[in-house]
């Protein structure tokens, strides 16, 4: 399997005016090629910013601090490799921006321009990057529409963004994504702010176009039952750094990270028949201004030891495939299982798919 | 689009139409008639009346007013000009002052969005204060301040350009009065272009455009621009509005024979038939800004044409 992205160590601040944001503090994540990897966590734990680095986009008061996001891709029959934090805005734009990675947003109802048809927000991407002739964009243009299942997609193409649905948008965003064929796809919430049918169509859409084109997707969702449906590999994300990550089974089936019980814990479940009560993390997570001394998740943590309030802890290895950072994972801890409730669902998880396969 | 500018022209067209009316109901009840000479008998006064249809009953006057005045006939001047046309006293007056206005407005907005567009892009630096000081002055204070320092410094002191007006020297005569216009609509634009594009570019659509490669100059002159432009578009009318107020000073600072200071004079003596004349050019005038930017409006946004289409079917 080749890997294709490779983020090591990231650190991203900001400058805001009640002191500095330390919004990603030393990520390191993995991207194969026709894989998908989902990340997950709370709002503000900084999700959106790294794959914001990923496409090079920075706003003014952003400070990159530090690490490497490394880009591997076959250019005429020779794989190179290019650290994307070292490139500057325009490389970005001309050789990587649409044409490498490209980029689905949250929100379909404000991310296309009002003032210009679907067919040219569609077309300008190829007309740029592949050079196409008008008339050879605008047939593929409307291909793409096709592809992404809009119907009509040559009268489609005279249409406004204000003229279509919130469901129809989110595809004519995902079809201009991908029209200049791109490695990477990034989709950050894409179906949040969609109706809840929309939302398995338009996750349905993204796993089609995976299987046919082979891309490789990077999925941020709040979603855990999403994760579960799309994903390889999961991270988890808290307070600005990976927490936990690995295969879906590994997240799923054996978390070792307090914080990823605590998601699992509060995801709900149609299948599960007992009448608990819905967990939730108790807490908010923390201030990025002014980060505790420690594990920042430690004051949410029901398990919390005292080394936790003391220093972070490092990434443990688990297994080939995954990690965790927890104190708990140190051989000098108290061993601690997961709670009862969650173990019950998982083997119960477990023995569904058993007895399903 | 067809439909949507036919719609404009009409409701502007039904606007000329009842400032008409206005007009005409203030021509009627002017006190006295045109005739109430002593010497005038009563044979003679109906005999003029009846020559100049005054009396008809009030529609066909109306009617007849309405043509005339399509027409170009706004009667005769009784005081500035004794007998002479209004029409030929506009006609030499007419072009000066539009030609200063539009000049003014070219200016003031292409000046004003460069601003603007470069405050917000290079946010809390130099040129940023630099921008939103002159904006600050332009609004402040009132065109015929600048005129008249203009006038001083420049005309006067340093005599680069002619204090008053002359026709033989019309292209340098127009700078300072063109100037002067113009910083109001400028600080204004400048004011609104730079609110407005800080807006734009921190919208949804313009991360999308960026992701998508295209090149900075696309993205800022084609998508960031042209949303830019809608909020600023509406401002253009109230802007005339004071360009039009304020021509009637700088018209008299600078000597200048338009239709401002026309209308200043004929005000201070009395020409009342040159004033409600002057009054309906300006709201010709006006009207034309007012269509010209709801056709603008529609051109630059597809929503409003759009909708504005679906209601008309
Ligand atoms: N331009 C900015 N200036 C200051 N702080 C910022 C800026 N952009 C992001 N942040 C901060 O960085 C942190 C991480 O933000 P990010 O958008 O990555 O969160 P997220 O994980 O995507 O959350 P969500 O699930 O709500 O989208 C937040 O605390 C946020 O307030
Ligand atoms: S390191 Fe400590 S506080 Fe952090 S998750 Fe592990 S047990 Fe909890
Ligand atoms: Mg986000």
């Amino acid at each position: 399997m080749e890997k294709t992205l490779t983020i090591r160590d990231l650190r991203i601040s900001f400058q805001a005016s009640g002191g500095t944001v330390r919004a990603v503090r030393g990520v390191d994540l993995d991207l194969y090629q026709g894989e998908t990897l989902a990340i997950v966590g709370e709002s503000g734990s900084g999700k959106s910013v790294t794959v914001k680095a990923i496409m090079g986009i920075v706003s003014s008061n952003q400070i990159v601090e530090g690490g490497t996001i490394l880009y591997r891709c076959r250019e005429k029959d020779e794989w190179t490799e290019r650290d994307l934090l070292r490139l500057s805005r325009r490389e970005m734009r001309r050789h990587i921006n649409g044409t490498h990675i490209a980029m689905v947003f949250q929100d379909p109802m404000t991310s296309l321009d009002p003032t210009m048809t679907i067919g040219m927000q569609l077309m300008e991407g190829m007309i740029q990057h592949l050079h196409l002739s008008r008339a050879l964009a605008r047939r593929r243009a409307i291909e793409l529409l096709e592809l992404v299942g809009i119907p009509e997609a040559e009268k489609r193409m005279r249409n406004y963004p204000h003229q279509l649905s919130g469901g129809m948008r989110q595809r004519v965003v995902i079809a201009i994504a991908l029209s200049c064929s791109p490695d990477i796809l990034i989709c950050d919430e894409p179906t949040t702010a969609l109706d809840v049918t929309i939302q398995a169509k338009i996750l349905e859409l993204i796993q089609e176009i995976q299987r046919k084109t082979g891309i490789s997707v990077i999925y941020i969702t709040h979603d855990l039952g999403v994760v579960a449906k799309v994903a390889d590999y999961v991270a988890v994300m808290y307070a600005g750094r990976i927490a936990e990550k690995g295969t879906v089974e590994d997240i799923f089936y054996d978390p070792r990270h307090p914080y990823t019980w605590g998601l699992l814990s509060s995801m709900p479940d149609i299948s599960d028949e007992s009448s608990e009560r819905l967990y939730t993390i108790p807490g908010s997570p923390p201030s990025m201004v002014d980060l505790p001394a420690g594990d920042p998740f430690a004051p949410r943590n029901a398990y919390a030891l005292e080394a936790d309030f003391k220093a972070e802890p490092p990434m443990f290895q688990i297994s080939q495939t995954h990690f965790a950072a927890s104190w708990l994972l140190d051989e000098r801890a108290p061993k601690v299982a997961m709670p009862d409730s969650l173990r019950r669902r998982i083997e119960s998880m477990r023995g569904g798919e058993r007895t399903d396969g | 689009m067809f439909k949507y500018v036919l719609k404009r022209v009409l409701i502007s067209v039904v606007t000329v139409l009842i400032i008409l009316a206005v007009l005409f109901t203030m021509l009627h009840s002017m006190p006295g008639s045109p005739f109430n000479d002593e010497k005038i008998t009563a044979v003679q006064r109906a005999n003029l009346e009846a020559k100049y249809g005054l009396d008809k009953p009030l529609p066909v006057q109306f009617v007849n007013y309405l043509k005339a005045m399509l027409s170009g006939d706004f009667g005769v001047s009784y005081v500035i000009q004794k007998n002479m046309p209004i029409a030929s006293l506009l006609r030499a007056r007419i072009m000066v002052s539009i030609r200063i206005g539009v000049q003014a407005v070219a200016l003031g907005t292409l000046i004003g969005l460069l601003m603007g567009i470069v405050a917000a892009m290079k946010r809390n630096s130099f040129l940023d204060t630099f921008a939103t000081v002159v904006s600050v002055i332009g609004v402040a204070f009132p065109s015929y301040v600048f005129a008249m320092a203009m006038s001083y410094f420049i005309g006067f002191r340093l005599g680069w350009l002619p204090l008053l007006y002359s026709t033989a020297d019309a292209a340098r005569s127009t700078v300072m009065p063109t100037i002067s216009l113009s910083m109001f609509s400028m600080a204004t634009v400048a004011r609104f272009a730079r609110t407005e594009m800080v807006e734009v570019m921190g919208s949804d659509y313009m991360l999308l455009a960026d992701s998508k490669g295209i090149s900075s100059f696309r993205l800022l002159g084609v998508h960031g621009l042209r949303n830019a432009l809608i909020p600023i578009v509406t401002v253009l009318a109230p802007l005339t509005v004071e360009l039009m107020t304020g021509s009637l000073v700088v018209e008299q600072i600078f000597a200048i024979p338009g239709i401002g200071s026309l209308l200043v004079s004929a005000i201070q003596f009395n020409d009342y038939n040159v004033v409600l004349a002057v009054v309906f050019v300006y709201s010709i005038m006006f009207i034309s800004v007012m269509l010209i930017v709801d056709i603008l409006y529609g051109v630059i946004d597809p929503r409003i044409r759009l909708a504005k289409e679906d209601a008309s079917t």
